[in-house]
């Protein structure tokens, strides 16, 4: 068991910037990340060292923040998992390595949560093909070593990330054949006009086109259906609603813009603002001792991520928070706009085919969904959203299709295997199946009470 | 060039750069990481420790997410039943 000041969930941007400026006055910080480096998801670097270790133009910034973080006296604890956690102080994680699991408990004064924002998944037929991923997924993939020089690849879905990830992927010698945008023109242009007065935001993004000179950008285009032969991914087919037609690819990375991870905050009773955890100035939540800070609070980028992490690691350490405030909002208001402008259309409803799977964890047909309510109905009788990733994929997914919102989450966040808990944990050699049946067993308990 | 290392996926052994993921093995190997309930063959799609697909045994142990590990020599993986 372990005793901070301050804890900290996410070692993304938000996290980073809210850990060093409390351990910068004088709190005792521990950040929990469950990914194997600290970094989060637009800061990811290459696990593979290589010759040319700053190739991309956002690693000099990256680095900047992290030593920082080092020298802040922050402690940084990557590949914990947090599956459990108490408004009254305590949480528990889950540390994974090579030999076994081993939970971990942390008792905090404090609490900041950085938890981010993972993609949206919309399916379409072929969509649970290897070498379909998300766009960041491909991206996070790359970073890990995954190589795809000379592959041919279809960046599609939705978003500011898509241009970013197609940019990335062209530095990392693909031939990105064209990048697709479900958004129209008619979205987009007012979002354009309105990045005048951010020149720094407009440069970054004039950046990315001028590497895809060789890509077709199509804006207000989809995907309607991947397709395999038996030596992998051959094609994906695309549509502007009118016309329909065959890009050739070996990879498809699709993403439908972000939803923020606020699984911890719905686990704590915090507030929320429509999808988002509601925060006021100082990033403090409706649960007291409970900040919040970036992506879960608005999808709006790394820029307010920054600046929220900050503001909510000064209000922890009790300083005044008064000269960022214009800062948050400007950004906040770009977060609005991404909104707008990245809207989902219509049409996609209308993408999956009865028998195109929704949850990717319990092969449940969207035909099956057809005729249920709720989710409650749906999870009772198809088991949709019940697998690992406990609905992650396709909880957003089901909302756009059929409009059911999401219903209370419940603990543990992540599969724990029993013998995690034991005091032998880490040597206990783990059995075939215990783990995943195990979750889905008690969630399915709990359902049914 | 960045120092290599030897892991094995589905009894093959393979060659990958020092720091790569168990997850960006099994793609650069061409193996899947896991068959669904029905039976199809998966691969990872998130990248960052959400949907699961990754997941596959490493070392003996089943449902490891394989995009949260980093290879070590030897290392034994496999696509999860």
């Amino acid at each position: 068991m372990r005793r901070t000041d301050v804890l900290v969930i996410g070692a993304g941007p938000a996290g980073i910037t809210a850990a060093t400026a409390a351990a910068e006055h004088g709190r005792k910080v521990i950040v929990l990340d469950d990914n194997p480096a600290a970094g989060g998801q637009i800061w990811r670097g290459d696990t593979v060292e290589t010759k040319d270790s700053s190739k991309h133009a956002e690693d000099a910034p990256r680095r900047k923040a992290l030593e920082r973080l080092r020298l802040s006296g922050a402690e940084v604890l990557p590949g914990r998992s947090v599956f459990s956690v108490d408004a009254s102080g305590s949480l528990q994680a889950i540390r994974e390595n090579t030999s076994g699991s081993q939970v971990e408990e942390f008792l905090f004064e404090k609490l900041i949560l950085a938890t981010g924002a993972r993609e949206r998944f919309l399916p379409f037929p072929g969509w649970t093909l290897p070498g379909v991923f998300g766009a960041g997924g491909l991206q996070a993939l790359v970073r890990g070593g995954y190589r795809i020089a000379g592959k041919r690849v279809v960046v599609a879905g939705t978003g500011p990330l898509l241009l970013a990830v197609a940019a990335h992927l062209v530095e990392d010698g693909a031939y990105v054949s064209a990048v697709v945008e479900q958004a129209s023109l008619a979205q987009l242009a007012p979002f354009a006009v309105s990045m005048w007065s951010n020149p720094g935001k407009l440069l970054q993004g004039a950046g990315y086109r001028a590497k895809l000179w060789k890509s077709a950008y199509r804006i207000g285009c989809w995907v309607v259906e991947a397709s395999a032969s038996p030596d992998g991914l051959r094609s994906v087919k695309l549509t502007d609603g009118t016309s329909t037609w065959t890009e050739h690819c070996d990879l498809l990375a699709c993403g439908y813009h972000l939803v923020p991870n606020t699984e911890i905050a719905s686990l704590l009773g915090c507030a929320f603002r429509g999808p988002f955890v509601q925060v006021d100035s100082d990033q403090r939540t409706s649960v007291p001792n409970v900040f919040c800070a970036g992506e879960p609070t608005g999808i709006a980028g790394l820029e307010a991520a920054l600046v929220q992490g900050e503001i909510a690691g000064l209000a922890c350490a009790g300083r005044d928070v008064a000269s960022l405030q214009k800062r948050a909002a400007a950004e906040r208001s770009f977060g609005e706009r991404l909104e707008k402008a990245f809207a989902l259309r219509e049409e996609l409803r209308a993408v999956p085919r009865e028998d195109t799977l929704v949850c990717r964890c319990e092969d449940v047909r969207l035909g099956s969904l057809r005729g249920h309510t709720s989710w409650t109905d749906a999870k009772l009788q198809t088991r949709c959203g019940m697998g690992p990733c406990q609905g992650r994929i396709c909880g957003p997914a089901v909302e756009h299709l059929l409009g059911w919102k999401p219903i209370s989450v419940r603990q543990p966040l992540f599969p724990v295997p029993l013998q995690a808990f034991g005091s032998d944990a880490g040597q206990t050699e783990i059995t075939e199946s215990t783990e995943i049946t195990e979750i889905t067993e008690r969630t399915e308990l709990q359902e049914k009470r | 060039m960045p120092e290599h290392l030897s892991v094995t996926i589905n009894d093959v052994p393979v060659c990958v750069a020092r720091g790569t993921t168990v997850a960006a093995a099994m793609l650069l190997a061409e193996q899947p990481s896991r068959f669904s309930v029905g039976g199809e063959p998966r691969s990872a799609l998130c990248g960052m420790g959400i949907c699961f697909e990754c997941r596959a045994m490493v070392n003996g142990v089943p449902h490891r997410r394989t995009c949260q590990i980093v290879c070590e020599p030897d290392m034994t993986v496999a696509t999860n039943p």
